[in-house]
This record gives C-alpha cells, structure tokens and sequence, in this order.
C-alpha cells in the first residue's frame, strides 16, 4: 500500500515538474530579446568549449611572434595583431572561457553560501536572522567593486583570487533574496504539513522551501553573472584583477590603452565581446524574470 | 550605521593582516639592517597582538587619529581631504545626468509603451548596462580626444575634464533609472485611481504629474541614492582611465603600496559616504512619502 502510494507521489511529481519547466519555456519563448540572448550565450559558449581544440593555447594565444606585430584587421588577422603579435581574435576566443569560467564559478559559490545564510536566516528569525543579516549589512555597505579591490590587494591578483573576491562581494545579494523569499514561503500551509509530519528542520528548509525560492534565485544569478564579468573585466583594467599573459577582456583593453593612437582596433573589439557576453546574460535575466512572474512583466 | 562602520572596520583589518610584506621593511627599504626593521616594528607596535592593535586602532579613530600613510607619511585623513573632491565632482554631475535624462525618459517610454521611442529607449538603456564604464571612457576619448580635439583625455584642472568621466559613469547608471522609472510608471498607470482621475475628467497632463509621478518616483528615489554609493566603486576603475587624482586612484595606489592605513581610511570613508547620502534618501522619504510621513507624526502623538 505505501510503496503503491509512493511510487504515484513521485509518478506525480514528475509530470508536475516537466510542465512547469514547460510553461516557464512557454512564457520565455515568446520574448524575443530574451530568445536572442539565450541563443548568443549559446554561441558563446560553444565557442569558448571548443576554443580548446580549434586554438593552440601556447603557440597562437600566448606564443609572441615579433614580425607579425601591430598589424591591423586582415584576412589572415581577422582582429589585427597587438604589439607582441599575438592574433586578436585567437586571444578573444580564448578569452570567452576564462571570462565565462569565472561568472560562473563565482555566481556558483556565492548562490551556494548566500542561499545558504539566507535560508537559515530566513528560516529561524529572531537571533540568527538578526546577526546574519548584520554581517551581510556590513558586506553591503560598500560597492562592490571597492570589497573586491581590497580583497585583491590582501590576496594579490590572480584568477582563483579575484574569483574568490568577486563571489564574496556577490553573498549578500543572493542572501537578501533568499531570504525574502523564504519569509514569505515559511508561514505556508504544506510547511506547517512537512512540520506535522515530523519533518526535520534541515529536510523543511531543503527539500520543501528552497526550491520554491528557484526563481528569484536563477534571475539574480545569471544577472550577478552580467555584473561579475563586467566587475572583472573591471579589476583586470586597473592591474588587479587576472594577470597580463592569459588572455582576460579587461586586461586586454588595459594593454591596448597605450596603442589606442595608432591601433584603435587593439581596443575596439576587446569591448565588444564583453558588451554581447554581458548583454547576452542581462536578457537571459530579464526573459526569465518576466517569465517566471508574468504580472511583473514590463 | 555605527556597527556597520566599527564591523566593517574589523573586517577591513583583517583582510590587511592576511597581505605579506612587513610595513616596517618597506618603509625603511630592502637594505636597512635587520635591528633598525625591528626596533621600528616595536615603535609601531606591530609586535602587538591583533585585538590590541585593532583595539589601538579603533580608539584612536574614536579621538579623530586615522593613522599615516605608510608611503608619504601623511596622515590619511588630509590625503582624502585632498583627494575626495575630484571623485566628488565626477560622482556628483553623474548623478545629476543620470537623474536629468534618466527619469523624463523613463516617464515617456510609460506613457507611450510600444512606441518608437519606447523601443528605442529600452534598447539603448539595455546596451548601456552591457557597456563596461571603463570602456565606454576610451571610445569617449578616442572620439573626443583623439580625433576631434574637443575635449581634454588627461587631467582634471577644468570642468572640461570633467566631462567624459561624468559621462561614462552616468550611463550606465541612467539605463537603471530609466528602466526602473518605465516599470514603476507602468505599474502605477494600472491602478484604479488614474482610472477615476482620468474618468473625472482631469487633464492628461495632470494625471501623469499629479497623480502618477508622485506614487512612481518614490522607488526611484531609493535607486538614486544606491546608485551614488556604486558611482564611488566606479570612480575607482574611471579615475584610472582618465588620469584623476581622486579617491579611487588612491584606493588603488594604496593596495598596489600595501598602505593598509590609508587603504582602510580610504574605504571607510567610501563607506561612510555612501552611509549618510542613504541616510539622506531615508530621511527625504518622510518628506515626499506622506505614507512615512504620517506614521512618524502617529508615533509622534502617542
């Protein structure tokens, strides 16, 4: 009889869970900005997977080649050269993985804790909620970009450095969410009915409130994702952020600065895969919010 | 805001006793004999305990002693005094574009929704927040500079070369504000009491000024102040594209030098700042909200 029951309960669930992934898809489709982001992210990463086998890291993204330098765009330099005489758009290419890699990681581990002190804060309340918060008050009380740069500076630069910075600057965000939405999710009937049946605080938080909490979360994580790049791309501009011979966006740009007279190109294109990365993402996040809660749609 | 400033003071200061190097090395120079380095550490009083010296550098803050620059020996709080200003201009004009397009635009792309203008607006604000800061401030220069010889790359001795950095901070702040502005707008045309406002016959005009922008702007509001404090983090990266000695470049000098004082000084302030123009917005809000309003005068009264 129970297993019979069971085995319904999650025949049941599966059928709920494709529909609603469908429904969200059906609302998304429809948006054509948020179609046009989704499929340049996809282009996006297709290319910064299969930089590894079109490119040579060593001899055509970092390998110097002083008789091809400060040549402008060409059939055989699509993107000109810079003053080392490295291919532009080799350096591009393979500067797609290393910008993608770090939004990601960085959203991955600050929505993993930040969801974490959210829920635990929004969960329990009263003294827990109380002092968690604070902390993440302390973290909010600055912008950014300035946390990340005494961070950096305590740590040095470097990629695992500025990743570990940036997703430290990200926490907060992701626990305001959270826990917002969980003080709205916990006073509900089926969490009174988890409580009833002897459900464990842990199990109730995991199972029954979090991914109820999905997608406020998947929204502020690929827009922290948009907002992580550019924050990079950032840090790397000034000197601290990810260091000169990998081929980061932002450094890229901080090298062509003292070319900018003669060679614009050495500038112009660098920024232009950050604006469509972070463009990508930003629709993406908007698509889906919209999406997700049809009545705030704009 | 007092225990976010003494927390974040604490944080600050740990994160600085993670940096390698020894401050009294660096001061003294890589030749200097081992005891001079030494007898200056305990001069300093490096050798102390972290909570002592924490606790030495809190009490001191208390009695207005921000610490000296490791590097120039000046005490860090003239170094901000002389460097705040041109951060502040550059802040200050950047909200004030922000605000002077952002909002009328935001306006008009509500009450026209799915106009031309609309669509135009929303995509160009969409490119703007995709557009990193820094970058926009080269093609700025390159334009500008470079090519037509309008306006100054370098600098910062006349308004002019105020300009472009104000500009490149301003963008991407203004495609908040006129998002945010066309949503709330839109959200408040929607209610019922526009409805019986137009109903009622009251000019259309009137009805978007009076009786929707005043219930708009109040989220607005919030978002100008916000965008104040972020403008702070974005001078950091836009000083250093134009050349402006103002309180980013020295933020970034300081963490390049391994000044801890000054780096700690630096942000606090940042911090603070950013603090009291919240502070600011609150307090405007019981001004222009009379929803706030009345609750104060209602605690007020009991």
């Amino acid at each position: 009889m129970t297993e019979h029951s069971t085995q319904k309960t999650v025949q049941r669930k599966k059928v709920k869970k494709r529909s609603q992934l469908k429904a969200l898809w059906f609302q998304y489709r429809k948006n054509r900005l948020a179609m046009f982001g989704l499929i340049l992210m996809t282009l996006m990463l297709l290319t910064a997977l299969g930089a590894g086998f079109l490119l040579d890291y060593d001899t055509q993204v970092i390998g110097q080649n002083i008789r091809a330098r400060l040549q402008w765009p060409s059939a055989a330099h699509w993107f000109g050269t810079d003053q080392y005489g490295r291919d532009l758009f080799a350096r591009i290419i393979w500067g797609s993985r290393i910008s993608l890699f770090v939004g990601f990681f960085t959203v991955g581990i600050a929505m993993t804790v930040g969801s974490l002190i959210g829920a635990f804060a929004g969960y329990y309340g009263g003294r827990v909620d109380n002092v968690l918060m604070r902390i993440m008050d302390i973290f909010l009380a600055m912008p950014g970009t300035i946390m990340a740069v005494a961070i950096v500076g305590a740590l040095g630069p470097g990629i695992i450095n500025v990743l570990m910075a940036m997703s430290l600057c990200r926490i907060p965000q992701f626990a305001r969410i959270v826990r917002s939405a969980i003080i709205t999710i916990r006073g509900q009937e089926f969490v009174e009915a988890a409580r009833c049946c002897g459900s464990k605080d842990l199990r109730i938080i995991f199972r029954h409130i979090l991914p109820n909490a999905i997608g406020p979360i998947v929204v502020q994580a690929t827009i922290g994702m948009a907002t992580t790049i550019l924050g990079v791309a950032g840090l790397s501009f000034i000197g601290l952020g990810i260091e000169a011979p990998l081929p980061e966006w932002g450094s890229m740009l901080s090298e062509a600065k003292s070319q900018m007279m003669y060679q614009p190109y050495l500038m112009f294109f660098p920024g232009v895969a950050i604006v469509l990365a972070v463009l990508a993402l930003n629709l993406i996040g908007d698509g889906l919010r919209d999406a997700l809660d049809p009545r705030m749609k704009t | 805001m007092v225990p976010v400033i003494l927390g974040l003071s604490f944080i600050l200061f740990s994160i600085m006793e993670l940096t390698p190097g020894d401050p009294a090395r660096a001061m003294l120079g890589e030749y200097a004999p081992q005891e001079e380095v030494e007898q200056l550490r305990e001069q300093m009083g490096l050798n102390d305990p972290f909570f002592v010296r924490y606790w030495r550098y809190v009490w001191n803050a208390l009695h207005g002693d921000f610490g000296v620059s490791y590097r120039t020996n000046i005490p860090t709080v003239t170094e901000i005094k002389n460097r705040f200003p041109a951060t502040l201009k550059i802040a200050f004009f950047a909200v004030l574009i922000a605000v002077i397009l952002g909002i009328p635009v935001g306006i008009i792309s509500a009450v026209k929704q799915y106009s031309a203008i609309d669509i135009s607006s929303m995509v160009s604000a969409l490119l703007f927040t995709s557009i990193p800061p820094f970058w926009l401030g080269l093609l700025m220069i390159l334009l500008f500079s470079v090519k037509l010889h309008i306006l100054p790359a370098v600098g910062s001795e006349t308004w002019k070369h105020f300009i472009m950095p104000a500009i490149a901070m301003a963008a991407a702040q203004m495609a908040t504000l006129v998002r945010m502005t066309r949503s709330t707008m839109l959200e408040v045309i929607r209610q019922d009491y526009i409805r019986t406002a137009k109903a009622k016959g009251a000019a259309p005009a009137r009805v978007i000024f009076i009786h929707s922008l005043q219930n708009a702007l109040l989220p607005v509001v919030t978002a100008v102040g916000i965008s104040f404090s972020n403008l702070l983090g974005g001078a950091l990266i836009i000083e250093n594209v134009f050349g402006i000695s103002g309180l980013g470049t020295l933020m970034v000098e300081s963490v390049t030098g391994k000044d801890s004082p000054m780096l700690i000084s630096s942000v606090l302030f940042a911090a603070l700042v950013g603090g009291f123009v919240n502070l600011g917005v609150d307090l405007l809000y019981t001004f222009i909200d009379p929803r706030v309003k009345s609750q104060y005068l209602k605690r007020g009264a009991k």
